[in-house]
């Protein structure tokens, strides 16, 4: 009885091997992200051009790093907004940064966790948002650059579908 | 004739690359084929023990490669298996003494002399790796379920990837009942970690240190539960599709016993 409750209380500990398994995910990860320095500046210009079709952003003080924390690996990007583009639809959910394809490297980019991703919007209304309006979304793996370029032709494809799409329909194909 | 050439690498030290190399060329051998087995471990030479044949070593690879002899002279014929010789590491050399080109050249060499060329590589991810490597067209990467060996299994992966050798893993010294109460990692989660295809999994047996000690191939005893395990081993490196059997089914006698209980 007493030990049932104990259990009860007290859970047991996730056996070493889910311990083990979690702490080397985290390990590699971090260990293959050692990217190169073109994969980087390849990652920080994709990066800075899907934000300034948002926002008007000053690129030449904007940052990219990584940063180890408790649970995860983030990448942390801090990109100073300078102003707000007028817009009066948001862009096509496709539409990447195609023309942007930046320098291709047979190198790594990064694979993040989508869903979890917290941006501080009340920070990002601040004009100085170098200091507050950073970014932290939490990096899951590694993305070869043959999938880079997989990725990229399909939401290219997608993109033109969506174009073709909205063609048919009679309306203004989105940019 | 112009044979495979496979590196056994694992990045971590004593996880069982010599032990490997040893039995799954002897296990090959024992199925008819023409078997080299090559110690690239410069320094530290090993295999010569585990196979036996210490005692008939001549001449080395290092002379090999200085042309001080032939690679036929310096070859050792296995007494047991007829189509088993090996070529022994230099044990009083520096551990760069052989170049990449020069590896290269003796391994493509040894390759028109035989159907397998086993090349048991050093640890670590420095020289003696490289050269180890360069005259390989496929490799066997060895670990044990351990964050350890595991984490360096992944950097010796990334290696051979970026040098474009295609690789599997033999997952060494598995205890399949700490396996099941959580306290292991499993060969799922090890090959799924790697993100690398499974060439075999090896139980950690107390019958390796036995017959090491006699300098024995375990293979020799064909009953032998891990002389089983290796000869899968050969045959999927022959290429056929032989199902991996998870250690933690139960064996024959209690499977009968459930059978019995639910029936
Ligand atoms: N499956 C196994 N079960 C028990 N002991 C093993 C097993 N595989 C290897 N060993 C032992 O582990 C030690 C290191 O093995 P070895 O093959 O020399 O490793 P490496 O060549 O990677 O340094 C040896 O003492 C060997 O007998
Ligand atoms: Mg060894």
């Amino acid at each position: 009885m007493l030990d049932f409750l104990k259990t009860l209380f007290n859970p047991p500990p996730p056996p070493s091997s889910t311990t083990a398994k979690e702490r080397l995910r985290l390990v590699l990860l971090s260990d293959h992200l050692s990217l190169s320095p073109e994969t980087l500046a390849a990652l920080k210009a994709d990066l800075l051009a899907v934000i300034s079709r948002y926002v008007e952003i000053d690129s030449s003080h904007a940052d990219v790093t990584f940063e180890h924390r408790e649970n995860d690996v983030a990448v942390l990007a801090s990109i100073p907004i300078t102003g707000v583009r007028e817009r009066t639809q948001p862009p096509a959910q496709a539409t990447l940064p195609l023309e942007m394809s930046a320098i291709d490297t047979e190198t790594h980019a990064v694979q993040i966790d989508a869903g979890s991703e917290s941006v501080d919007t009340q920070a990002m209304n601040d004009t100085n948002a170098s200091e507050n309006g950073a970014t932290s979304t939490p990096v899951t793996g590694v993305v070869s650059a043959a999938t880079r370029r997989r990725r990229r032709k399909k939401a290219q494809n997608l993109a033109n579908r969506s174009n073709a799409n909205a063609q048919q329909l009679g309306k203004p194909a989105q940019a | 004739m112009s044979g495979r050439r496979i590196v056994v690498t694992s990045g971590k030290g004593g996880v069982g690359k010599t032990t490997t190399t040893v039995n799954v060329g002897a296990a090959l051998a024992k199925r008819g084929h023409k078997v080299i087995l090559v110690d690239t471990d410069i320094g530290l030479r090993n295999l010569d023990l585990v196979l036996g044949v210490e005692k008939r070593i001549v001449f080395d690879l290092v002379e090999v490669v200085e042309g001080r002899c032939q690679v036929r002279q310096a070859l050792i014929k296995d007494k047991r298996f007829e189509s088993l010789s090996m070529l022994p590491a230099a044990q009083t050399r520096e551990k760069e003494a052989v170049s990449e080109a020069q590896m290269t050249t003796v391994i493509d060499e040894l390759a028109e002399m035989a159907d397998f060329v086993f090349i048991d590589c050093p640890a670590g991810i420095e020289h003696g790796f490289r050269s180890a490597i360069a005259g390989a067209k496929e490799a066997i990467v060895v670990t044990t379920p351990e964050v350890s060996a595991i984490r360096d299994a992944d950097r010796v992966v990334g290696k051979l990837t970026a040098a474009k050798i295609p690789l599997r893993l033999i997952v060494n010294r598995v205890r399949p009942e700490m396996v099941k109460s959580g306290d292991m990692m499993s060969v799922d989660d090890v090959c799924e970690i790697l993100a690398s295809e499974l060439l075999g999994a090896v139980p950690d047996d107390e019958e390796i240190i036995d017959t090491t000690n006699r300098g024995e191939p375990i293979v020799l005893d064909e009953l032998n539960k891990l002389a089983i395990v290796y000869d899968k081993i050969a045959r999927r490196l022959e290429g056929e599709l032989v199902p991996f059997t998870t250690f933690d089914t139960p064996n024959f006698l209690s499977r009968m016993l459930t059978i019995f209980k639910a029936g």
